[in-house]
């Protein structure tokens, strides 16, 4: 609550407010306190986010940066002065060079070049940008996907996600403002860090959904609890607890009740929410998605009825890139599993007038070796180059940006590192990456840490 | 100060006489810049860099006159060179007035005596500075008890305000008794206290919770979030790790109050005092505390400077009370740590083994020393028995002293791509180390080229500090197995025709910790079982506990010699278990390769240690245990003795498991510390020695230059910081807020404390007891401030929302842990063990399996009594924190916490009301008011009520929850709802009711019970 509301609160409980009036009250509260909405520092182009993260480290070298000339050098060593300094995960960095295993071609009005492997993505190339110049610094999973979640290698800092919400609060009162999926093959690398508040209140942090069944931990009433039940024993504790807020005069009780009536509401919004079967067919049928059965497809549809519903940021995790080897076999299942319902989302959000101000983020955390893994089937981590994708909020639609070598080893052209990417989006949420500030041991901190410049060339 | 000594008078005469007309003026044109842009972090308030700019004297280390280029004041504002443009973090000066600055300068700097601050001077920030006892002020009244209510009362009568009354006696009981033991008083505590008219009542109790082994419990948590404990490695594999016994001593440290700078030291460097004890050893599992990364591909030294990072964050959150993070990267903004100073404390912790010991219970010690004394008499038996015993021995250490064939250390090279993602690092004697990821089934290829024939290999297995338990496997146990040894020439595999090992166990079926999902025949035994080409047998080494730790060898015999040539060797390690992301491997941990030319070669019987003392020490010079050892091994070789060596062999297999700690072992060698430039151990600088900062205490005279000197420095009178920060923090568990509310930082960047003196008084007076926290704690809890009510007005509420004043107690909600604990407690569920292994309350089994956890991890969820244990002992995993504690803010050992947010959210109503514990304690508090609550609804209630809150209810509060009980008993009467469902987890087995009850009741109850354990008031502290 915020403090002029708690002084009222307080001052009419205290001259014996009805519990009718408080529910009323209670009712049509919006988010307050740490959560309450916020203005940012200037007018945001988006206002919610979208975060299709795609843990382990896809290929970009065979979704989305063609490297003719490697195909050309395949089997042969990369250029010595290449490698010098350059540290790889497993392989010996004086690996033979391979070749892309899957064929591109031009789609849209944009031209933009696109894998095989994505023709649901070849699709909306027009509605997306395309950044082929990304760069990070970490090369092991954990510390790269908390590189790309924190601007940090190491654990301890707030996520883009908390960042987000504790800059603009929440605009739901039923759901968490920052909620977090999770598909694939495994857990994401950093696990909860990946989406943790670091040093910001823990009110920031992201809610991990499940994909089926009760969607938050502990949602569903207890067995032998039914809902007349639940109601009965809510309003005895709000009674009980108003009686003791006459008694001490503390707020923190008022937030504690309001607590317990957002749990309430959260009991039937969220299966409401995570009901995908009143979804009509065609929308169904457009993301791949089955109610039911938990998929990334669904997540997407999820996240798309999330943000409908006023929650901020939405992350999915699909932990399934790694391919060290299998890389034609994996590749081939993991875009079967994702591409179409990536591309149905951006088109479903357009249609709904969302994607204006929503921006959708596609993109993994570092991306990998042009140099052969194992036999002629896997690629190692690489942080030099590697491509991500964003779309809508603020986004230059049907834009390629930056370009990596003739290897794709380096970048050439239009390097964007992590923290550039950061103070982008932030830029969009409508923050100056360097005043979205909070003070912590002290010293102010911020998610580019003391990097970081806004891409001008991606926005609109 | 003199400084007018570099433009000659002449000069200044000369340029101040042809630029007369336009000459500077100083407090009209340069004053005024330096108000205005300068003076807030170099004036009379903060003088970062030592430098003020309104005093005149001490402004000139930054200016000299005449001479504006050789001025860094000119230099750094108008951003000349390297260091970074004034003023920092703000625009820039206009250049009118950077030219101005400049021409001042130049033109002599001149500055009136009357437009500079007298008497200025550099100010020490106040906690670089020891603290020394203030005198109480004096303030008149009676409400004063402790100096502690005379500081707080003059702030209090300065902001014109008045402490609270005294809180009644129950809240106040319940206060203390969440407090100190972190529990609810039981009735029977809270019907003695107010029985007891005695003046020292309250002390009484006071007394009674601090001799509390529960107290220990309560306050290590405090302890272990600041070491940021987790019983996992964090990172992707996060695997259990075993650090319980460090979290027990911790308890058992604050229950036997050790003194803090003792508890300090032995964290720091308890394995380096004289005859350290297992516990002091175990004590510095703190710095240990750090995350370790088994991911695939990573490179070691990376993340062992990860975790020295961490240690030190650590160490200035939670010991130093200082930030020192910054210092990592470059020299710190606000605080005056260098760059370097940084790196020559790290240097302090720089030489360590990352070390795993055996542990043991004081049962298990005992069991020990009994074996040990029973082993030594039946060997001193043998030496009375047997006058000639030495001569004989003597005699024997003849045949064996040369009986060796000569080998020849190989350093091969390994073949990357075979190492199944396990680093091979080789050492300095030829060995190699198996570090980072563990797969738990590969095969390693060595490739060498023999110079001249070979008649054998040998494969040694050896200790190292940094292997589980020391090794010479990587298995929990320090074990490994060797499933096949092979060898190739021409990619032809070489026949072997016999092998030999200095240990031979029985076949023995695989350990379940190796389970491979098959169920195919997996065993290990005698060393046979390496050249049979079966990759279901292995040769292992675990021949139960410490001797399955001691170092092996064996001798691999090809049936015709090996011409010399390229060859591969291989080591094939499949006797692990399924999953590589948990404790599964079973591969050898650091290893040999020799090879001979010697005709017949087999593997040395003697142990390594014997054959080194056979060879190495003569008789005469040995010590007891040396000589006692040869006698061990040799008796195993008399035949008539055989009796004697069966029970020894008997008594070996009696000694207990025990249980195992990361700690840290001092390293021989000492590893050179490098600055590293911005914090990357790839971009080394130059070396530094170990030494603390310039602006702290000194290093103590003849302190080493090791942890223990660090902890002596840490721990000196002098040290400014250490005292200080602790009783912050624990001021801070009592009122929400520290006297300084940046806990972790006390530095020049920390908020202003609200009592600057209360600080320093408790800080001294602390270390005038001696440093014990029993002390500190009844100082704090005796005093008037701690005992007020902590109702507060409207009015209050407004001028001081946060109670920095403290006009009124404190009232918070309590910890994670604490919210369920009560629970238990009220319920009469809770299990008061103290200490032992963590336990595995129910939790949902979907967050242990991916996609939501990176791997599957292991979850046993107890079903007997250790599921009612203090949430304190609920395992850690740091990846998976416990749903119910991260919802109520635990952290979760990521990194030093010494500040605990505290949120109010909606995912913890749910969790407190639909959570399957919280459900079970809601049933067993019905049992509890049907069974002892008395005769009528109102005695249940009422009982009920205080075995939550302590407290009787309120006549409206009796009547709303009465009349939910009518409402409910109808509605589980009826036909419309199954009490059944509510009052058992199962309905097919419902409890035992008291008799004359009935499952309606029961179920109604369930309900009551479930609001009481709901209510704000439950988990607050009053």
């Amino acid at each position: 609550m915020n403090p002029i509301t708690r002084r009222w609160f307080l001052e009419q409980c205290r001259v014996g407010l009805g519990s009718m009036a408080l529910t009323h009250l209670l009712q049509g509260a919006k988010a307050e306190g740490p959560l309450a909405p916020k203005k940012p520092h200037h007018e945001p182009k988006a206002k919610r986010v979208i975060y299709l993260f795609m843990a382990g480290g896809p290929s970009h070298l065979e979704l989305f940066d063609n490297k003719p000339q490697l195909a050309k050098f395949d089997g042969t060593l990369p250029p010595a002065d290449l490698l010098k300094g350059y540290r790889a995960a497993f392989i010996n960095p004086n690996s033979k060079l391979l070749g892309p295993k899957f064929k591109f071609a031009r789609y849209g009005q944009s031209g933009a070049e696109i894998s095989e492997l994505l023709p649901h993505t070849a699709k909306v190339v027009d509605d997306i940008t395309i950044v082929k110049s990304m760069v990070t610094d970490a090369f092991n999973h954990a510390p790269g996907q908390l590189m790309m979640n924190t601007g940090s290698q190491q654990f301890g800092r707030p996520s883009f996600g908390a960042w987000t919400i504790y800059g603009l609060g929440s605009e739901s009162q039923d759901l968490p403002a920052f909620v977090v999926f999770s598909s694939g093959k495994k857990g994401p690398s950093g696990g909860n860090s990946c989406w943790g508040s670091g040093f910001l209140p823990t009110v920031y942090q992201g809610v991990q959904f499940r994909g089926a069944g009760d969607p938050v931990l502990y949602l569903s009433n207890p067995k032998g609890v039914d809902n007349g039940l639940q109601r009965e024993s809510l309003d005895s504790i709000r009674k009980l607890n108003e009686m003791h807020l006459g008694v001490t005069g503390d707020p923190e009780i008022a937030t504690r009740i309001q607590s317990f009536e957002m749990a309430y509401r959260m009991q039937s919004s969220a299966p409401e929410l995570m009901d995908l079967s009143k979804e009509p067919q065609h929308v169904l049928d457009s993301y791949g998605a089955v109610p039911g059965k938990p998929s990334f497809a669904n997540n997407c549809l999820l996240a798309r009825r999330l943000v409908e519903r006023g929650v901020r940021f939405v992350q999915l995790y699909h932990e399934a890139w790694d391919q060290h080897g299998s890389l034609v076999k994996d590749l081939n299942a993991n875009t079967k599993d994702t591409d179409q319902a990536c591309a149905a989302l951006v088109q479903d959000l357009k249609q709904r007038g969302m994607l204006n101000d929503t921006l959708v983020i596609w993109g993994g955390e570092f991306g990998r070796t042009p140099m052969v893994q194992g036999g002629s089937d896997g690629r190692d981590h690489h942080p030099n180059a590697f491509t991500m994708w964003m779309a809508g909020g603020g986004m230059k639609p049907g834009l390629t940006l930056g370009e990596s070598d003739e290897l794709g080893f380096n970048v050439a052209k239009d390097k964007v590192h992590v923290h550039d990417l950061h103070a982008t989006t932030l830029h969009l949420l409508g923050f100056d990456h360097t005043k979205l500030t909070y003070r912590f041991q002290g010293r102010d901190y911020r998610l580019t840490d003391v990097h970081g410049n806004v891409v001008n060339q991606l926005l609109t | 100060m003199t400084v007018h000594r570099a433009p000659s008078a002449l000069t200044v005469f000369f340029l101040s006489f042809c630029a007369a007309q336009a000459k500077v003026d100083f407090v009209k044109d340069v004053q005024p810049v330096f108000e205005k842009s300068c003076q807030g972090c170099h004036g009379a308030k903060s003088q970062l860099g030592n430098l003020r700019l309104d005093s005149r004297q001490l402004a000139m280390k930054a200016i000299k006159p005449g001479d504006s280029a050789a001025s860094s004041l000119y230099k750094r504002v108008a951003g000349i060179g390297t260091e970074a443009r004034m003023p920092m973090g703000a625009k820039p000066l206009t250049p009118d007035e950077i030219a101005t600055i400049k021409t001042w300068i130049d033109e002599g700097a001149e500055w009136p005596e009357s437009a500079s601050v007298r008497g200025a001077e550099i100010k020490k920030h106040w906690a670089y500075v020891a603290p020394v006892r203030p005198e109480a002020p004096k303030t008149g009244g009676n409400w004063v008890r402790n100096p502690v209510d005379a500081f707080v009362l003059a702030r209090l009568q300065k902001e014109s305000l008045h402490p609270a009354e005294q809180a009644d006696r129950v809240t106040l009981l319940r206060r203390l008794s969440l407090d100190i033991t972190g529990l609810p008083p039981t009735i029977a505590e809270v019907d003695a206290f107010l029985a007891d008219q005695s003046p020292r009542a309250y002390e009484k109790q006071v007394d009674r919770l601090l001799e509390s082994p529960h107290y220990g419990e309560r306050w290590s948590r405090h302890w272990l979030d600041s070491a940021r404990y987790a019983d996992s490695d964090g990172f992707e594999k996060d695997k259990m790790r075993n650090v319980w016994f460090y979290r027990d001593w911790v308890i058992n440290a604050f229950n036997r109050d050790l003194p803090y700078n003792q508890f300090l030291t032995e964290q720091l460097a308890g394995d380096l005092l004289p005859n350290s004890t297992q516990d002091q050893k175990v004590a510095t599992g703190f710095l240990r505390n750090s995350m370790i990364n088994e991911e695939g591909g990573i490179d070691p030294e990376q993340f062992r400077m990860e975790a020295m990072f961490d240690r030190m964050d650590a160490i200035g959150k939670s010991m130093l009370g200082l930030t020192i993070q910054c210092a990592q990267c470059h020299t710190h903004k606000y605080d005056p740590l260098t760059h370097d100073e940084y790196y020559r404390l790290f240097a302090f912790l720089n030489n360590s083994h990352e070390a795993n010991m055996p542990t043991y219970t004081p049962e298990e010690q005992k069991k020990r020393a009994e074996i040990f004394a029973k082993m030594r008499e039946i060997e001193t038996g043998l030496q009375h028995r047997t006058t000639d015993w030495l001569a004989r021995m003597t005699a024997w250490e003849q045949t064996v002293r040369h009986d060796q064939p000569e080998w020849t250390v190989i350093t091969p090279e390994v073949d990357d791509i075979s190492t199944g993602g396990q680093k091979y690092i080789p050492q300095k004697d030829g060995s190699f180390l198996a570090y980072g990821y563990a797969p738990t089934k590969h095969k390693v290829k060595f490739l060498y080229t023999a110079k001249a024939a070979i008649t054998g290999f040998r494969v040694e297995l050896l200790n190292d500090p940094n292997l589980p338990l020391g090794g010479p496997g990587r298995s929990i146990k320090g074990t490994g197995a060797l499933t096949e040894f092979e060898v190739e020439v021409d990619g032809k595999k070489v026949k072997f025709g016999k092998a030999t090992a200095d240990v031979n166990p029985p076949e023995h079926e695989l350990d379940k910790m190796f389970f491979d999902k098959t169920d195919k025949r997996r065993v290990t035994g005698p060393v046979e079982y390496a050249i049979d080409g079966k990759e279901e047998t292995a040769w292992g080494h675990d021949v139960g506990p410490v001797r399955r730790n001691l170092p092996r060898k064996a001798v691999f015999v090809p049936e015709k010699p090996l011409e010399p040539g390229a060859i591969a060797v291989f080591l094939n390690q499949r006797h692990g278990g399924w999953n590589s992301d948990d404790n599964m491997n079973h591969n050898l941990g650091r290893f040999r390769l020799s090879v001979t030319s010697a005709p017949d070669p087999v593997a040395d019987p003697l142990p390594v240690a014997v054959r080194d003392i056979v060879t190495r020490v003569p008789v005469a010079e040995r010590t007891q245990a040396q000589q006692q050892a040869v006698f061990r091994h040799w008796l195993t070789t008399v035949p008539e003795w055989s009796a004697s060596a069966r029970e020894l062999e008997d008594l070996w297999k009696q000694m207990p498991e025990g249980a195992t700690q990361l700690v840290l072992s001092e390293r021989n060698d000492m590893r050179e510390t490098h600055v590293l430039t911005r914090g990357d151990f790839l971009k080394p600088g130059k070396s530094v020695e170990p030494g603390v900062p310039a602006y702290l205490n000194p290093l103590p005279a003849g302190a080493p230059a090791n942890r223990l000197g660090f902890a002596q420095w840490l721990t000196s009178r002098e040290a400014p910081t250490t005292a200080r920060s602790m009783v912050n923090r624990i001021w801070q568990s009592y009122f929400g807020t520290g006297l300084v509310s940046t806990s972790e930082d006390l530095g020049r960047q920390a908020d202003p404390p609200s009592h600057p003196e209360l600080l320093d008084w408790l800080a001294v007076d602390f270390m005038d007891n001696k440093w014990s926290l029993k002390a500190l704690h009844r100082t704090i809890v005796t005093s008037a401030t701690y005992r007020q009510s902590s109702k507060v007005t409207p009015e209050l509420l407004q001028k001081d929302p946060a109670n920095r004043l403290l006009a009124r107690g404190p009232r918070l909600r309590v910890e994670a842990e604490l919210v369920r604990d009560i629970a238990l407690a009220a319920s009469g569920l809770l299990n008061g063990k103290v200490g032992g292994p963590s336990v595995f309350p129910p939790a949902p089994d979907f967050l242990f399996q991916p996609p939501v956890s990176y791997g599957p991890k292991n979850w046993y969820e107890d079903k007997d009594a250790d599921r009612y244990r203090r949430a304190l002992y609920t395992f850690r995993y740091r990846s998976v924190p416990y749903p119910m504690l991260q919802t109520f803010d635990a952290p979760n050992g990521d990194f030093a916490c010494v500040r605990r947010p505290r949120s109010n959210t909606p995912l913890q109503a749910l969790t407190t009301l639909n959570e399957p514990l919280f459900l079970e304690t809601a049933r067993a508090l019905a049992l509890k008011a049907l069974t002892e609550g008395g005769a009528t609804d109102a005695d249940r209630l009422t009982y009920a009520f205080r075995r939550v809150l302590a407290r009787r209810p309120l006549p409206a509060e009796s009547d709303e929850l009465l009349s939910l009980l009518a409402r409910q008993t109808g509605r589980f009467d009826g036909a419309g709802a199954n009490p059944m469902e509510l009052i058992a987890a199962d309905p097919a087995k419902p409890p035992a009711l008291p008799s004359g009850a009935t499952p309606a009741q029961a179920a109604a109850w369930t309900a009551v019970s479930r609001v009481l354990l709901n209510l704000d008031e439950t988990i607050t502290k009053e």
